[in-house]
């Protein structure tokens, strides 16, 4: 992972370093994202700033259209900022090639989509093989299997997308982001297609990598209570980060019955309450 | 290296086998287009095989002069006189044997049987000449030749019209108002040929006798006329010299001077192939536009579909650069996919060529049509060529799509 960029200058040592000694993973830095539509220019992103350091587990709130999304899409090297400056692992993500960008997207990044993203006709084991095979890695059929066994899946390797339940096929997605064991995985709304149940395990899954292997964890989540039980919430609204606060006491998942609306609401507002109206943060 | 070259074909085979009927639509073009060139190539072969094979049976370095029209209009016949002329060894040192020939349509009957009779009067030499032997009883000799005999050598077609009963040899049968006797029975020619025409229905007999008593006609002259004169050259070398020979000799005889025409013509077997090799080649060349149009609208038709496939599957291009598929990877794997088609496409028309072979070998004795391997290597070279032609472009259009672009198309 770290010879990826060997030939660009190495890793920087000026890489931010947190309270606990941590690195950072992510840094960005003014951070905009202007979509031309026509006449019309929509301003996805504002000018952002912020620092992910490894082993956090982050979730990111905001109302609809508050650039959740194209955040994201950044992070994950799928998309070029307008402006700004993102630093991945001290990297400057700006100024690599597409060919480099491919290499840190397959190696460093394990993204997770909302509708899961697989391919059709193509077994569990295979869609977990993916990244595996544009790496150019060996012994793909025991990590695959290995990442499968890891959410829960063992049982279930040549299963197709159609034959699984929505919460298995988004473990699968899960299985491929980490695969290729990345320093870090982004989910857009993992659990925005499934039921609480499945939810709650997505979920679950999550918290495991973070805490037993140390795997930095940034989602993007609706749901207030999923927030409780990440370390940091990040809350945007038009384009800009406008709370950014550690949750207290996280919730360990499954541990904890889900509690009504109200008084979900209320503990989350308690931590990263900004002045909005409450019906955004639904 | 690009993602697992058998990874690319699994997953191309998986696809197509999705979409069985547009996939199989799509390859119809280059299936037959490459059945089309392998026919080309083999029966192109098969025809010259063919053609190479009548000559032999014909007899070899041989040359036919034919009396042709002077600037007047008028046909003057060739003669007996002439063929001696071209006997003489110090005209024509490069004549071996030289024979003249006289077609003649009588009626002939036997025993209350009736047939038209095509009369061929020739001399002793024929047999040696023309590589024919008899296939029972014996051929009229110098002797019978010289002295006007009334005897005949038929044809197998004569022999089941006019003795379908009877053995043949040793009969007598009328020609016209003469009589003739039968001694033997030519071997059965294969097939008819351009140079002869179907020899099998033909009665021979001593050029002498035909001439005077069959058909009795003079010229202005006094001359008695002929049909034609096949000429035996030496050797292979000495074809064209001994029919320039040939050719001197009747301008010598018929006084044509420098500034006119002959009035004659001379064919060697040479000059008959190559004619049969104009029309093989217009064959050829019609077999070749067929061909190539159906290899174009075969390779426009990949084009479309991969095109097609390229947009219906947007969303697997971008979740594949998610993940760290280089653009390198996306083009390899449609490219491949691309060439499985047309790949698949040439291996149907291989197979519909080599069953049509069989069917033309089993159907005619004559015509062994056999498919080379070279032209199955051809046909392969020619798919893959078309595959990686019109793939590349569909390919790469899938390769510069943006990841997050991709995935968000709905
Ligand atoms: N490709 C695009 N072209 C034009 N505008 C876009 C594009 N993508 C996003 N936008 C706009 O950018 C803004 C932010 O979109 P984004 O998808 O990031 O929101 P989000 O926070 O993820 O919303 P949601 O919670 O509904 O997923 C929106 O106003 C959206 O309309
Ligand atoms: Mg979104």
């Amino acid at each position: 992972m770290v010879s990826l960029f060997k030939r660009r200058g190495g890793r920087r040592d000026d890489v931010p370093v947190d309270v606990q000694g941590r690195r950072a993973v992510i840094e960005i830095q003014g951070v905009t994202k202007t979509y031309a539509m026509g006449d019309i220019e929509v301003h996805a992103l504002r000018g952002v700033d912020l620092t992910i350091y490894e082993g956090e587990f982050v979730s990111i709130m905001g109302p609809s259209g508050s650039g959740k999304s194209t955040l994201m899409n950044i992070l994950g090297a799928l998309d070029q900022p307008t402006s700004g400056a993102y630093r991945l692992d001290g990297v400057d993500v700006s100024r690599l090639s597409e060919s480099d960008l491919a290499k840190v997207r397959n190696k460093k990044i394990g993204f997770v989509f909302q509708n899961f993203n697989l391919l059709k006709r193509t077994t569990a084991q295979r869609q977990v093989e993916l990244p595996l095979i544009y790496a150019g890695a060996g012994g793909r059929s025991r990590k695959a299997k290995a990442a499968l066994e890891s959410v829960g899946l063992g049982q279930r390797l040549n299963h197709l997308p159609s034959e699984l339940s929505g919460g298995q096929q988004q473990r699968v997605a899960i299985a491929r982001a980490l695969v290729n064991e990345p320093a870090m995985i982004l989910a857009d709304e993992p659990t925005g297609n499934l039921d609480s149940r499945s939810g709650a395990e997505v979920l679950q899954i999550f918290q495991t990598l973070n805490r037993e292997r140390g795997i930095t964890v940034v989602f993007v989540t609706h749901d207030s209570w999923i927030a409780r039980h990440t370390q940091r919430v990040i809350m945007l609204r038009d384009g800009q980060i406008v709370a950014d606060a550690p949750i207290a006491e996280p919730l360990i998942a499954g541990h904890n019955e889900r509690p009504s609306m109200e008084d979900e609401m209320e503990a989350v507002l308690k931590t990263v309450y900004y002045g909005g109206k409450e019906e955004e943060y639904t | 290296m690009f993602g697992g070259f058998g990874e690319n074909v699994r997953v191309a085979l998986t696809g197509l086998g999705a979409n069985k009927l547009r996939s199989s639509l799509t390859m119809l073009g280059i299936t037959i287009g490459v059945a089309a060139v392998i026919v080309l190539v083999s029966l192109g072969q098969a025809v010259e095989t063919f053609v190479r094979g009548q000559f032999l049976g014909l007899g070899t370095n041989l040359i036919l002069v034919f009396p042709a029209e002077d600037s007047r209009g008028v046909t003057i016949r060739l003669t007996l006189d002439e063929v001696e002329a071209l006997d003489d060894p110090l005209r024509v040192p490069d004549g071996l044997y030289v024979m003249p020939q006289l077609n003649l349509t009588r009626v002939a009957a036997f025993n209350g049987r009736e047939a038209q009779g095509r009369v061929r009067g020739v001399t002793d030499e024929f047999p040696t000449m023309r590589s024919r032997a008899v296939a029972a009883g014996r051929f009229f000799d110098r002797t019978e030749v010289d002295g006007l005999a009334r005897v005949a050598v038929i044809g197998t077609t004569v022999v089941d019209r006019l003795f379908p009963e009877t053995y043949p040899i040793g009969q007598t049968f009328r020609l016209g108002d003469v009589n003739f006797r039968v001694i033997g029975v030519m071997e059965n020619a294969s097939s008819p040929n351009p140079f002869a025409g179907d020899e099998n229905d033909l009665i021979f007999v001593p050029i002498t006798t035909a001439s005077t008593r069959l058909s009795g006609e003079r010229d202005l002259r006094g001359d008695r006329p002929i049909t034609s004169v096949l000429v035996q050259a030496r050797g292979e070398d000495s074809i064209s010299m001994a029919a320039a020979q040939i050719r001197q000799t009747l301008r010598e005889e018929r006084g044509i001077s420098f500034r006119d025409e002959d009035t004659f013509e001379i064919f060697t077997q040479d000059d008959l192939l190559e004619s049969l090799g104009q029309i093989t080649g217009l064959l050829t060349i019609f077999l070749a536009i067929i061909a190539g149009i159906s290899l174009l609208v075969g390779g426009i038709g990949i084009m479309n579909i991969m095109l097609v496939t390229v947009t219906e599957r947007t969303r697997e291009i971008g979740l594949r650069k998610a993940v760290g598929a280089q653009k390198n990877d996306i083009l390899m794997q449609f490219l491949i996919e691309a060439m499985v088609l047309s790949l698949l496409g040439g291996g149907i028309g291989v197979g519909i060529a080599l069953s049509g072979a069989l069917l033309v070998s089993s159907l005619s004795a004559e015509l062994a049509v056999r498919v080379q391997p070279e032209s199955i290597l051809l046909a392969t070279a020619i798919s893959i060529g078309i595959g990686v032609f019109f793939g590349i472009y569909p390919a790469n259009r899938a390769a510069s799509l943006n990841p997050i672009d991709a995935l968000r198309y709905e």
